[in-house]
């Protein structure tokens, strides 16, 4: 049986990443999904507690955040798609209306 | 149900037509309007009436009637209520107050009758007539100087009523100001009272105080201080040295105005304190002698100026600022009851003084120079004729008032005796007899001028005309008052009792010079040397202004420094206006207003301003609009949330052993 820290640095290493892609990248999607991919760091580390612990509540949890991963990427896609067809670029930097 | 214990309906009868005549009569007409306020005024005066016939049947152990309608103001031990009292004292200005009030109401009716703003005018007349009532009714100094503040603002009000004129709003303004100082004085002499006394109610404070050891002479106790204090502001509202400024200046207002206010009653209001506070007075020798020397300085210096002046209403006001200071002179010689007296007729031929120079004015459409006057005799009789009784009046002829209240008087500083001599008595005296030269020859100066003579106006556009009687009627009603007011003492000149100062009496409860026995001759002798003075007063008058026209003008020219100097009243007001005014200003524009306002206060909450601006000018760059520096923050808050959170229980060995 796999320790469960293994899973945890596992956790953790994609969230970093997930986190440096959020910030250096400039792609709207990539950014996108590098959020996804945050999210189902949480959702490893929810499941490597459920089973360490031996109890169902992570797994319950990892349920709900799918969903509202499911949920936000519906909006997000819209909203990205919105911004496409307006600037014609997917420049995450271009987005800068509200900037002084 | 007797009307002393409703005494306050009195004062409220003119605050009701105020509200009346003040909220609603802007479009009512005259008619209306003037019911209201003469109506109230006159059921006031009648109201007066009766609570004097109830209070001459009180049993002296209930007097002064006291009654106590509310607590205004109560803080720890000191008590303030709305309580009003009714002594002789207050009955000889009750019965002053309404009834020459009314007269002049009765009067204002025809004066303003083709003047703006006729509603406000007697809103305003009411508000006074309340406020002055309040003042001579009240219990306690605090609710007389409501009354006394009161009046303060209706004089106000009514010097500036033609506000438009700009030298009516300012007149307005000084009286205000000036009265302001005077009032700073009898706040603090009603502190120093309550700090003494424990209280301000009138009775008890005079209990307390009656028993006490008087201020030695020359010495500043607590008397001295305290009357010194209220005399101040007896001084302001009173227009004596060196306050007086005001009162010649108020005669911007309306002439019923002048009358009322700032003849008959109001300017009296400085003598009234000092005659309610007589306990305090004759415990303090000292603040006694300056009133009576600060009055007769003025009643002298006032009426050098009178002599000179050429408008009619300035004159009247100089002999007004003169008279007062006799009465002040009584006071500080002791004679409260002179100087009590010496107001009531003064109340009766000043105001007729003034109504009738109304009717004059009035008559010539609006012109008070008296040097484009002359010759009005024959066309305005009934003018004419009562002025004339009210001139003989005040330059003491008998047998009208004016003789015997200032003889009264000139007794009273003839035997006034202080720091152990005569001398004092006989200088107060002395000028105080000159005084009545010069006030019998400015009065007389007046009537020739104005209604002597030959006519210096131009006849075919001026159109005299006599006033209306609802002008006449108060002119002859007040000229009956000044020719028999003063009959109340005429008994004691020939051994009998005077009525007037045994119904005071019981207020003053010290027997005055009058009826002593022995002194009756000196009594003769002195009313014939005052009688002497007033006819040589009249007679240099005559043969200046009627027997020989140019000759005034004639020595005017070889006294001219003498001559400018009076004209331009002793260049007071520059004096004033250099010494206070202007460094007040020059104060107040560099001081006040360009350093600590501009530079202190501004500068203070502008540079916060400043600051705030600064800082968030430079913390604005955080917010770049960079959507991924936001995430750095993000990123970087939660890692300093995770470590606040574990730092203390943070070991290496421990990350591996969450099972």
């Amino acid at each position: 049986m796999v320790p469960t820290h293994y899973y945890l640095i596992l956790s953790a290493i994609l969230f970093g990443l997930g986190v440096v892609a959020f910030v250096f990248k400039r792609n709207i999607i990539t950014i996108f999904m590098s959020i996804e991919l945050m999210l189902n760091a949480v959702n490893l580390a929810f499941v490597a507690f459920s089973q360490a612990l031996n109890k169902l509540d992570g797994q319950v949890f990892v349920l709900f955040v799918i969903v509202v991963a499911a949920a936000e990427a519906a909006v997000g896609l819209g909203i990205i798609i919105m911004t496409v067809r307006n600037r014609q670029t997917l420049n995450v930097e271009s987005v800068n209306l509200l900037k002084l | 149900m007797s009307i002393l214990n409703y005494l306050w309906i009195i004062p409220a009868l003119p605050l009701l037509g105020s509200a009346i005549n003040g909220l609603f009569g802007k479009k009512w007409p005259n008619k209306i309007v003037n019911t209201v306020a003469v109506g109230s005024t006159g059921l006031s005066f009648l109201a007066a009436l009766e609570a004097v016939r109830e209070f001459t049947r009180l049993a002296p152990e209930n007097i002064p009637w006291v009654q106590q309608y509310f607590t205004w103001i109560i803080a720890g031990n000191f008590r303030a209520g709305f309580d009003l009292q009714i002594d002789h004292l207050t009955v000889v200005m009750l019965l002053v107050v309404t009834g020459v009030g009314w007269l002049i109401h009765i009067y204002s009716t025809g004066y303003m009758a083709h003047e703006g703003g006729y509603y406000r005018f007697f809103s305003y007349l009411n508000l006074f007539m309340f406020f002055m009532l309040i003042l001579v009714l009240a219990a306690n100094y605090v609710l007389l100087f409501v009354g006394w503040e009161g009046v303060g603002l209706s004089s106000y009000l009514l010097i500036g009523f033609y506000f438009l004129r700009k030298s009516a709003a300012d007149a307005g303004k000084k009286a205000f100001i000036v009265n302001r100082i005077g009032d700073f004085g009898f706040m603090l002499g009603m502190f120093l009272l309550f700090k003494a006394f424990g209280t301000l109610d009138f009775v008890p404070l005079f209990a307390k105080a009656a028993p006490l050891p008087a201020d030695a002479l020359g010495h500043l106790g607590m008397f001295t201080v305290a009357c010194l204090l209220l005399f101040m502001g007896a001084c302001g509202k009173s227009a004596q040295l060196p306050l007086y400024v005001w009162l010649p200046d108020a005669m911007e207002g309306p002439t019923p105005v002048s009358a009322l206010i700032h003849a008959a009653t109001m300017v009296t209001a400085g003598v009234y304190v000092v005659a309610r506070s007589h306990i305090l007075f004759t415990h303090a020798p000292t603040a006694m002698f300056v009133v009576a020397v600060v009055g007769c300085a003025t009643a002298f210096f006032a009426a050098t100026i009178g002599l000179v002046q050429t408008d009619i209403k300035r004159v009247l006001a100089y002999s007004t600022v003169s008279q007062l200071g006799y009465m002040f002179l009584a006071c500080g010689v002791g004679a409260f009851s002179a100087g009590i007296f010496h107001l009531m007729t003064h109340a009766f031929f000043k105001a007729l003084l003034f109504l009738a120079a109304g009717s004059v004015i009035h008559a010539m459409g609006g012109e008070q120079d008296m040097q484009r006057m002359g010759g009005l005799g024959k066309k305005i009789r009934w003018t004419y004729l009562t002025m004339l009784t009210a001139t003989l009046a005040i330059a003491g002829f008998p047998p009208f008032a004016g003789f015997f209240s200032k003889d009264t008087i000139l007794f009273n500083a003839f035997k006034y005796k202080t720091f152990e001599s005569d001398t004092a008595g006989l200088i107060l005296y002395a000028v105080g007899l000159l005084t009545a030269l010069l006030t019998s020859f400015y009065m007389f100066r007046l009537i020739f001028l104005t209604f002597k003579g030959k006519p210096r106006y131009d006849e075919k556009k001026v159109h005299v005309h006599e006033s209306p009687w609802s002008m006449l009627g108060p002119l002859v009603m007040l000229a009956l008052l000044s020719t028999i007011g003063g009959w109340l003492v005429l008994p004691a000149y020939f051994g009998g009792e005077d009525y007037f100062f045994r119904f005071l009496a019981p207020v003053f409860n010290a027997p005055e010079a009058t009826a002593e026995p022995g002194g009756r001759s000196l009594e003769w002798i002195l009313a014939g040397v005052a009688v002497l003075a007033a006819t040589t007063g009249l007679a240099i008058a005559f043969s200046l202004y009627l027997r020989r026209p140019g000759k005034s003008d004639q020595l005017a020219r070889s006294m001219r420094g003498l001559y400018n100097t009076l004209l331009n009243k002793y260049y007071v007001d520059e004096i004033y206006a250099a010494l206070i005014v202007k460094p007040l200003l020059w104060i107040s524009h560099n001081v006040l207003w360009q350093t600590v306002d501009v530079r202190a206060i501004d500068g203070t909450v502008n540079g916060l301003a400043d600051g705030a601006l600064g800082i968030g000018d430079g913390v604005r760059h955080t917010q770049s609009g960079n959507t991924r520096s936001y995430a750095v923050w993000v990123v970087i808050g939660a890692l300093v949330i995770i470590a606040i959170i574990f730092w203390p229980s943070f070991r290496p060995t421990t990350i591996g052993v969450v099972r």
